[in-house]
């Protein structure tokens, strides 16, 4: 197995965790195991972002990262103002450091996937989800062998999906 | 009309207060700590005008208020001690009654807060589920579907909720307990913490029960493990303090603090919080026969700047202690 964080060296490293009785893995090599900082993996939680990113992210690498200047488009953050200030600047940032955030978000909630309310002054976002639970209950119908209501179920999606397209 | 912690509330033998919070943060702007003051304010008009007069709520720019006004919100936790830091940029917008406030440029763009008396979850998360959506009909917020409401500091991502109880735990912190109890709610993703820290202790064995997680956890699911775990400590509490009432030495403890508080002529905000205590103990064991919510209400408002706030004027140390003295033997 490749290891997760550079998908070049074999993975040596295989970290499991379990955080609200939701277990996560993480399978690295053991320079990114070092330099993500799982080997202060069991220092408490009782520190800031800051200091949990400082963990992730040792200076060799974040002198790396600052070379390569990946700004945010719209705050003109880059990681390392981040890091140092534990601070996310602005909305545009989670997209652009998405990738680099991952882990220390994982570790900070245990998971990495919003439940819960959506804001209701964005439609597409509601429509979405309505689509995605649609499809959801479809395949369970199938998986029950109940056709009469995947049939219904697919007659619904079909009609959202072409008011999507009648839109455009 | 009667502040949020007059009431009495479910379990308000045990708990004091219950409190949601919601963090928000409006899509087309940086979050605060990239914004220069003139956005800042421009930005806390706006959810003024989306909110204030639908919800009777008054807007108070921080640098308005007096800093004893301010640090006395806090001590009230009204607003957290972070905003009270600063008035740069900073608003407020509050109810007449106190339980609902939502700070403006804090940590993030908006902070909603409610507030209600004993443990009330629902009906908390109800109000504030309400003015979110409400503000939400005319100002769009930042949300992602994968992160869920984005905020400046990651720690709230997801729901952007922080759901927490303010519980009165006398007989368990005299049993030592503490420490374990506080291990084993981080296991539940829930974080205990004094009240009112001094020194790492918990003045008045006031504490504070919270979710840790936001992230991947819905808002019905995070406060019902808030509501169960809050359930199990009242049992053990209960438990605890029924041992404690026939105790002679529990009964002498109980007289000797309502004496103390009745009479005394200086009182230092830690001895004056260790009585009360010992008071609302007496109270909830039947050994005394004083009112929940006069002791409920000093046990939030005696602290130092709030007595400032009341008196009109910031009071040196030895004079607060008199006023605080004076207060205490009127109103119990």
């Amino acid at each position: 197995m490749l290891c997760q964080n550079c998908k070049k060296n074999e993975a040596t490293t295989h970290i499991k965790r379990i955080v609200n009785g939701e277990t996560t893995q993480a399978h690295l090599c053991s320079d990114c195991a070092k330099s993500l900082g799982y080997d202060s993996m069991f220092s408490d939680f009782g520190f800031g972002f800051s200091d949990m990113l400082r963990s992730f992210f040792n200076e060799p690498v974040l002198a790396s990262l600052g070379s390569r200047e990946l700004r945010c488009d719209r705050c003109g953050s880059t990681f390392a103002d981040i890091v140092n200030s534990g601070k996310i600047g602005c909305a545009d940032c989670y997209e652009t450091f998405y990738d680099k955030l991952l882990p220390s978000l994982e570790r900070l909630h245990g998971k990495t996937s919003h439940e819960g309310k959506i804001p209701n002054g964005s439609p597409e976002i509601k429509k979405k989800s309505e689509l995605e639970q649609l499809k959801d209950e479809l395949d369970e119908a199938v998986r029950e062998q109940n056709y009469e209501k995947a049939a219904e179920l697919r007659d619904k999606i079909k009609s959202i999906e072409s008011e999507d397209k009648g839109n455009e | 009309m009667s502040k949020w912690y007059i009431g009495e509330g479910d379990h308000n033998d045990i708990v004091i207060s219950t409190r949601v919070r919601l963090a928000r943060n409006l899509a087309d702007y940086p979050f605060p700590s990239r914004l220069d003051n003139r956005s800042k304010i421009k930005i806390n008009e706006l959810v003024r005008d989306a909110i204030a007069d639908r919800e009777h709520l008054q807007y108070t720019e921080l640098k308005t208020l007096t800093r004893a006004e301010i640090v006395s919100l806090a001590e009230r936790h009204l607003i957290s001690p972070e905003f009270a830091s600063s008035s740069d940029g900073r608003a407020l917008l509050m109810s007449d009654n106190e339980d609902v406030s939502i700070m403006l440029c804090e940590e993030d763009h908006i902070r909603l807060q409610v507030m209600k008396s004993g443990l009330n979850l629902s009906e908390a998360y109800e109000i504030a589920d309400r003015i979110d959506n409400e503000i939400n009909e005319s100002l769009n917020y930042a949300f992602d579907e994968r992160l869920g409401y984005l905020t400046q500091n990651p720690t709230n991502l997801g729901t952007g909720m922080r759901a927490s109880v303010m519980l009165h735990l006398p007989a368990l912190g005299r049993e030592g307990r503490m420490n374990t109890l506080a291990l084993t709610v981080s296991k539940l993703g829930l974080n205990i913490r004094p009240a009112y820290d001094e020194n790492g202790m918990a003045l008045g064995s006031l504490y504070q029960l919270s979710n840790q997680v936001s992230l991947g956890i819905s808002e019905a699911a995070a406060i019902e493990n808030l509501k169960s775990i809050t359930l199990q400590l009242a049992t053990q509490e209960r438990a605890a303090r029924k041992e404690m009432a026939n105790s002679i030495n529990v009964q002498d403890e109980v007289y000797r603090a309502y004496g103390i508080l009745k009479s005394a002529r200086i009182l230092p905000i830690e001895e004056f919080m260790s009585l009360i205590s010992s008071v609302r103990l007496g109270k909830v064991l039947g050994i005394l026969d004083t009112d929940i919510k006069t002791i409920n209400e000093l046990m939030v408002s005696m602290q130092s700047a709030t007595i400032n706030a009341f008196v009109g004027r910031t009071l040196e140390a030895g004079e607060r202690d008199i006023e605080r003295a004076k207060i205490v033997r009127e109103r119990l």
